[in-house]
């Protein structure tokens, strides 16, 4: 099976408190750590045991600026099999639609059975893998908590539906899943894994290479512009417990008490 | 010109969703001069039901009678839709489970903008919306704006717009199972596995001491158990705990995991994402513990503390041991 997985560079929000900047045209990126999307380190994963049971290989693709490279790098040494950049200053500020757009015309440079992404990435949008599907004209499975390859033609997925339940679908060869995480347990990156990949050649390609009309991506071909950045008022936020620790635990215990927290 | 609006109506078991009442509110701010349409999909007479309350929000509904809706999705319905959906118009769905599943390939077959987990609209100015969407789980937003002229998909938080009593539009059903045609589906529903009950209900719990991704580490989820004990409350947590595997499913609170409508809620190292939220209902009188003084739980807390609940948690649990 040639499995497609499509990752994304973002700011580790497990490392850092994500503020907005002075003139609220960004968030604030002083300092910021980056990692791989959450959701697309469970999907690489996913691709891996499939390939190791099913044989075939792993390319890990994603859209971005030459810092890209260190997160397919880094899912390499995972164990994906291969890794690809999209890399483009034409690519600068596409939305959904343009990033679909170019990970269309990659995956029809290639012979993909199962394209992999996550449920959703730091903007909480949850767009690329069904707008992808779509252009393609391939069935699309969301939320997708299982995955069981049945034949070369079709496979079984659970989708994660309200409640905790689980919706299991039979979809058909080639297709697109986002995958949710507690999929299962990616592995953990070593500093040795990292080594084995440091010297691996990485192509580069951008929109003459996969030709993608140049208007049809970036911020051009935008549909969907962000205008600023803010932070929300706190309105009727909560009431904030100040002084030393001491003080606030016997506040706290005080209001428990008469609002039965405590029996 | 007036936009023209589609609403997608959820249901089950023959009962419209909350949602049905909310995007007609979202509908209205979007353009308060707009026609907006509810398309309701399914079959047989619950579907039949679920149009007459459809009717009662929205002065027209259009109805897709099809035994392939019987189980409602997306890859069924989205061609039908592709079809009988207007060039132009701007199609609003819940961002859940079957919203996210059905919203981005739609926009992508009604040739229209896609616009994502909106909670505020700001107006409509020459073809240009202006919305307002969070990022990073709530932690900073943005106003956007997206080229509507030639129509727009968009996904609606669920709760963001409250809905208000007293409407009665008395619309009228209109069928357009024809129109809508059918579709041989790729991917096939097989059946739903129901989710495992756990050792404790917290579905029934009074006080739930709830623990997030701030405890860090799996051993220290022992100084969160010691704080239930002493309040007399349950365990009950956020999902990346339950990714972990550190606690079970039963204990995960939020729309993929359990509703709970405890009296008291303590949020430990929770940043209040809205998946999260949506599953505590009943207005629970809530205390967050955070280290983050700008965690989005905050303003949605009674009662907050900026504190490592690592430190803070222990001597808490102390002091409510020694007042007993
Ligand atoms: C379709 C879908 C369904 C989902 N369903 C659910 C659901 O049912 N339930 C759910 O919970 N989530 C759900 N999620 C995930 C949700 O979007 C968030 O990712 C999740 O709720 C975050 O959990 P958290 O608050 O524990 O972690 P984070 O967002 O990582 O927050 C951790 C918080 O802990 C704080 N912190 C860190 N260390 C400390 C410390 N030592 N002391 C004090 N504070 C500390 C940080 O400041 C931060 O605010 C769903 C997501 C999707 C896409
Ligand atoms: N720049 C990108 N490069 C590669 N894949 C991406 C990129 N942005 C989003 N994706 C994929 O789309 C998924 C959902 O992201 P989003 O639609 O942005 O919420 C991510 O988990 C990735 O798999």
């Amino acid at each position: 099976m040639e499995i497609l997985v499509c990752v994304k560079r973002v700011p580790d929000t497990a490392e850092n408190e994500i503020g907005v900047n002075r003139d609220g045209t960004d968030i604030d990126r002083d300092d910021l750590v980056y990692s791989v999307n959450e959701w697309d380190n469970y999907a690489v994963e996913e691709a891996i045991q499939i390939r190791d049971k099913v044989g075939g290989n792993v390319t890990v693709v994603s859209i971005g600026e030459d810092d890209a490279e260190e997160v397919v790098r880094r899912e390499m040494a995972m164990g994906a099999d291969n890794g690809l950049l999209l890399s483009d200053g034409a690519f600068k500020g596409s939305d959904g639609r343009g990033l679909a757009t170019i990970l269309k015309a990659a995956v029809e440079k290639g012979k993909y059975d199962l394209i992999l992404t996550g449920a959703q990435a730091d903007d909480g949008a949850g767009q690329v893998g069904g707008m992808l599907a779509a252009m393609l004209d391939w069935p699309y499975a969301s939320l997708v908590n299982l995955v069981e390859i049945l034949d070369d033609k079709k496979i079984k997925v659970g989708r994660e539906i309200a409640g905790g339940n689980q919706e299991m679908n039979e979809i058909d060869l080639p297709c697109v899943l986002s995958i949710q995480t507690g999929i299962n347990e990616p592995r953990y990156v070593g500093i040795r894994g990292i080594r084995k990949v440091a010297s691996v050649e990485i192509p580069v390609k951008g929109a003459a290479d996969l030709g993608v009309a140049a208007d049809a991506v970036g911020q051009g071909g935008a549909k969907v512009n962000r205008l600023d950045y803010f932070v929300p008022e706190l309105g009727e936020g909560a009431e904030m417990l100040e002084g030393s620790t001491e003080e606030i635990i016997e506040k706290l215990v005080e209001i428990l008490k008469a609002k039965g927290g405590i029996k | 010109m007036a936009l023209q609006i589609f609403v997608y109506i959820l249901h089950k078991g023959g009962v419209a969703d909350d949602s049905a009442q909310e995007l007609s509110i979202a509908a209205r701010k979007l353009d308060p001069e707009a026609t907006v349409t509810a398309v309701v999909g399914g079959a047989g007479e619950q579907l039949s039901k679920v149009c007459e309350q459809a009717a009662a929000i929205y002065p027209e509904v259009w109805k897709i009678d099809n035994e392939a809706l019987g189980y409602i999705n997306a890859e069924v319905i989205r061609p039908m839709l592709a079809r009988i959906i207007p060039a132009g118009a701007v199609t609003l769905v819940p961002h859940e489970h079957f919203g996210m599943d059905l919203a981005p390939g739609l926009s992508i077959k009604l040739n229209a903008a896609y616009l994502p987990d909106v909670v505020g609209f700001e107006g409509v100015e020459g073809g240009k919306l202006n919305a307002v969407r969070e990022e990073f789980s709530g932690q900073v937003s943005t106003h956007v704006s997206c080229d509507i002229s030639a129509g727009a998909v968009i996904t609606v938080r669920p709760g963001a717009f409250q809905p208000q009593e007293g409407q009665g539009a008395g619309g009228r059903v209109v069928d357009k199972s024809g129109e809508a045609g059918t579709a041989t589906p790729r991917r096939r529903y097989l059946e739903t596995v129901v989710a495992e009950v756990g050792d404790v209900d917290i579905t029934k719990s009074e006080i739930l001491v709830s623990v997030g991704r701030g405890i860090e580490d799996q051993d220290n989820l022992e100084i969160i158990q010691e704080l239930a004990k002493a309040v007399g409350g349950d365990v009950s947590c956020s999902r990346p705990i339950v990714d972990a595997k550190w606690l079970e499913k039963a204990r995960q609170v939020g729309t993929s995991g359990q509703t709970v409508k405890p009296k008291v809620y303590m949020a430990l190292g929770i940043s209040g994402s809205f998946q999260h939220l949506g599953g505590i209902k009943g207005a629970p009188f809530m205390v967050a513990v955070n280290k983050n003084p700008k965690a989005p739980i905050f303003q949605v807390a009674d009662v907050g503390v900026v504190a490592d609940i690592l430190e803070f948690v222990p001597e808490l649990t102390e002091k409510i041991n020694e007042s007993k």
